[in-house]
Formats: structure tokens, sequence, C-alpha cells
């Protein structure tokens, strides 16, 4: 009786263990510091992340939000501090959106994003990959052709099935939507926001548009003057109706402490 | 002849508009791009027959022609073409990989850029064809003094372009390419090379040019054989239907090396824009 007991039991102790854990890579950043030419960019930022969630980095331009993202994705050394990104995983396991597609323009489509695959493109299902990839931006008719016949906002999504195709544990993006139109972006905003739903990665945003941090992100943060000044949990359910007034008043608060740094600090001193 | 050579190095942009505009005739209609010639040819024949240009100074067409056919007939005029055309496809070979090897080396390292660059280019500076008595002394009438002159006129444009285009290789390409895991060797097949491919074919098309210049001046003035030596020739014996079918021949063998950089610009540069065959 018991030992039928027991192996009825053990589906339900084993179901625990199947649910897949996140496979996000959490960020821990201690310290850190970074200069160019004794100019001090970053100065001794503290800032974790955990597994899977989205954060939204936003900050006045040269306040040094583009500078964590590439400390961050490994595209430049710290002078000072620690970068920590989970237990088994190094900057090479990061992906990069950067705010131009840098698309190839003399490999077709799929082939770019193939690309992303990086040392495993020589695998034999990596064109398989890459197919599904492109289709999941919803291009995959187009792979075949060469880039300099896309839009920027099409070859802006074949740049995020470049970056997404490796399954990345981090994602870092640079302001990759602020080339683009007001209507393109909503789109990628909404196919962003979709493909993180499913695969749960931690991504880094770094963005201008104090409105895309607040629709996009889990969190908002700001910098200024080198570390965190403002770290704004957005705990609205997604998704997110645009124009909400929740949403408004986040990014009237964010906003206002924005402008409250200029009023306070001009760029320019004459 | 200098003065000639001297324009052609330092007008770069004026051969790539052309080379354009040819190419966008030649996509449309092949036959457009030969009227004009054809045109001429018959204004010549006209002016021939009707006394206007007297034969004793310029012969017309169908002389010409006739010269021709008389000449390949004799087998002097295939010979001397087959001459010709190795000599320069060697010295081309020769001098164009020198300067594809060294133009890579430069625009990739700064190390050799700094050992080197500054002295080829105090040569490039001195006309290589104000070597040909210099030349003369060294090797003498051989081939090797064809071959020298030839390689080290195709060299700088092929080594300056090269250099060029692999410097000029889109930095942020080639960081996206380093951060998404791509090893050194794959960052130079994939990205600095493909990148810098239309400047390399610009400075073949130079070198193509200044690859005839160079070879017909070195076969008039020191030769056995070979076009060059086939027009002096015709002077010599005031056979100037010979001198006029050489012109004519170097003006088909310049149309033969542009169509083949075409060729081969259509094959490697589909991706580009501008060399996109229209469907």
């Amino acid at each position: 009786m018991s030992v039928n007991n027991l192996s009825t039991r053990l589906p339900d102790f084993e179901a625990q263990f199947r649910t897949p854990p996140s496979p996000g890579a959490p960020v821990t950043l201690r310290g850190l510091k970074k200069s160019f030419g004794g100019k001090t960019v970053l100065r001794g930022l503290e800032l974790h992340v955990p597994a899977g969630q989205f954060v939204a980095v936003v900050g006045r331009s040269g306040c040094g939000k583009s500078t964590l993202l590439r400390l961050v994705a490994g595209l430049e050394k710290p002078d000072a501090g620690r970068i920590a990104l989970g237990e088994d995983l190094d900057a090479s396991g990061a992906r990069v959106m950067f705010q131009e597609p840098r698309l190839l323009p003399w490999q077709t489509i799929l082939a770019n994003v193939e690309t992303g695959l990086g040392p495993q493109r020589r695998e034999p299902d990596a064109r398989a990959r890459a197919v599904d990839a492109l289709a999941a931006v919803g291009l995959a008719d187009r792979a075949g052709e060469w880039p300099a016949v896309l839009s920027g906002g099409q070859k802006q999504r074949v740049a995020l099935a470049r970056a997404l195709v490796s399954r990345p544990r981090l994602l870092a993006l640079d302001e990759p939507l602020g080339a683009l139109d007001a209507l393109t972006r909503i789109e990628m905003q909404g196919l962003l926001e979709r493909v993180w739903r499913e695969q749960r990665f931690t991504a880094i945003l770094v963005t201008h548009d104090v409105s895309e941090a607040v629709a996009l992100a889990d969190r908002v943060l700001l910098v200024e003057d080198g570390v965190l000044a403002l770290d704004i949990a957005i705990d609205l359910p997604r998704p997110r109706r645009r124009g909400s007034v929740d949403l408004a008043m986040l990014e009237e608060r964010i906003l206002h402490r924005l402008l409250l740094t200029e009023a306070r600090a001009p760029e320019y001193v004459i | 002849m200098t003065q000639v050579l001297s324009q052609v190095l330092e007008t770069p942009t004026a051969a790539q508009r052309f080379s354009l505009r040819r190419l966008a005739a030649a996509g449309g209609e092949g036959a457009t791009a030969w009227l004009l010639p054809l045109l001429l040819l018959g204004l010549w024949q006209a002016a021939s027959a009707t006394g206007f240009l007297s034969t004793n100074a310029m012969p017309s067409p169908w002389q010409v022609l006739e010269a021709g056919w008389r000449l390949t007939l004799s087998g002097d005029l295939p010979r001397n073409i087959g001459v010709s055309f190795l000599r320069a496809f060697a010295g081309l070979v020769i001098g164009g990989g020198i300067g594809f090897a060294l133009g890579l080396a430069n625009g990739l390292s700064s190390l050799s850029h700094r050992l080197t660059d500054s002295s080829l280019q105090m040569v490039r500076n001195v006309p290589h064809l104000s070597l040909i008595p210099l030349v003369i002394v060294w090797f003498g009438i051989d081939e090797s003094a064809k071959l020298f002159l030839v390689a080290l006129g195709v060299f700088f444009p092929i080594y300056l372009n090269t250099m060029h285009g692999v410097k000029t290789v889109d930095p942020q390409l080639v960081e996206m390419a380093r951060s998404y895991g791509a090893s050194r060797r794959e960052i130079f097949w994939r990205v600095i090379l493909p990148g810098a491919l239309p400047s390399i074919f610009v400075g073949l098309r130079y070198a193509l040019g200044i690859m005839w210049l160079t070879l017909i001046v070195a076969e008039t003035i020191a030769a056995q054989s070979g076009l060059g030596y086939m027009a002096m020739q015709g002077r010599e014996f005031l056979e100037l239907d010979v001198v006029v079918l050489a012109i004519l021949i170097y003006a088909l063998l310049g149309k033969l090396a542009d169509l083949f950089t075409l060729a081969l610009e259509r094959r490697f540069l589909k991706w580009h824009t501008a060399f996109a065959v229209a469907k």
C-alpha cells in the first residue's frame, strides 16, 4: 500500500524538477570604474540584476549608460571593479544589439543571422536554427536577399534574429530602436517583449526614451555622474497598455528627476 | 608621357565614375556603347575616300584592316599580341601580387605600416618610366626589363587601394564580429577582405591601364617583339597602316581589360548596390 502510494506520488515529486531553470544569467557589478582619457565615466557603480529580468537604463547623453552596457557585454574592459555573469558564463555568452544594425552587406540575410551563432556556425543544425530565428522576426521569406534591400526596421529585425539565434542568456541592447520611426519603433518594442517573454533571457536595454523604458522593463535605472541615481521597479502587468495612467505617472517621475539634473548641473558652462 | 601618367594617378574618382557610367550603359543596351566608335569609323572612312584625309598622313580604316589581315596571315600579329599579353599578365601578377600582399600587411598591422609605408610613398613619387635608361643598363632589352617596369607600374595602385580598403572597413562591423565570437581568421575572411574588395577593384582597374601604358612604352624603346615593337617597325618602314593598327589594338586590349574587371566586379560585388545587375 505504502509502495503504491509512493509510486503515485513520484511523478508529482519529479514535476518540480521538470520546469527548466530560468535560462537568463544574473548580472552582478561591483565597484565598476571606467574613464576615458582622464574623463571619469563610471565611478564605482554597484548593480545586481536577477536572472531573466528586463532592465532599462536611462540617463542624459554622456552619463555613462552606454559605457555600462559595453562593459557588461565585454566590449570594453573596466579600470576597476568586477563583472559577474552567472557562474558558467563569460562575456562571450552575451549578445549585443547595437544602435546600428551592423549587418554584413556582402552576406545574405540568412548568412548574417548565422553570424550570430559564433563558433557554433559550423554545427550541422546551424542553418535550420538561423531559419527559425529569421522566422521568429517575420522575415523568413527574405532569407536569400542582400541586406541593402531592407528598410531600417527590417534590418534591425534581422539584427535581433542574429542576436537571439544562439539563445543567449544575456542580451545587451544599446538603443537599438533609436533610429527607427515612431510606428516601427512601437512594433519592434512589441516584438522585443514577445521574444523576451518566450525565451526569458536577461535583458539590459539602454535607451534615452523614458516611455520605452517604462513600457518594456521590469525595472528602470537612472545613471547619473557615473553612479545609479534611481532604481524603480515597474510592477505593471504585461502586456502593458500604451498610454495608461500608471505608465504615464512612472514616466513623469523619471523625467522629472532627469530634468532636475539638468537644472542642477548644466552640460555647458560658459 | 609622364604627365599623362600622373594625371591618371591623381584622379581616382573620375575613373570610378567613368566605370559606373560605362556599367550602366552596358547593363541597359550594350549596343549603344558601340554607336559612337562606329560613327567615328564611318566618318574616318568617308574622309579618306573623298581625299579630305591624305593617306600619306593617315591610312583609311580599310587600309588598316588590310594591314591587319596581312599581318595575321604572316603570323606577325598574333605572335606579337601573344608576346605583349604574356608580358603584361606576368608583370601584373608579380607587381600586383606584391602590392596586394603589402597593402594587406600595412592595412592590418601598424608595425608593418610604420616600417615600410613612408619608404614606399617616397618611391611612388618617382615616375617609373624615368627608370627606363637605368633598367636598360641593368637588364638590357631582355624580358626581365619589361617585367620589371610593368610590375613596378602596377604595384602602387594595387598597394595603395588595398591598404586604403582594409583601413576603411567599418570598425563597427569588426567590433560586431568580435563580440559575436568570430576568430581573427574569420574576421579577416568574412569582414575585412569583402569590405576592402570594392577599393581593391578600383586599384586593379588603374593597374590595368598603367600596365598597358608601361608595356607599350617599354616595347617601343627596348624590345625585339611585341605590339610596341611592331608599331616602331611600322614607323621605320613608313607603314603607317601598321602603326594605326597597333594603336587600335591597344584600344581593344584596354577595352578587354575593362570588361575583365567588370566581370570580376559583377561576380564579387553583387551585394553592392552600385554593381547590382538590374533584374
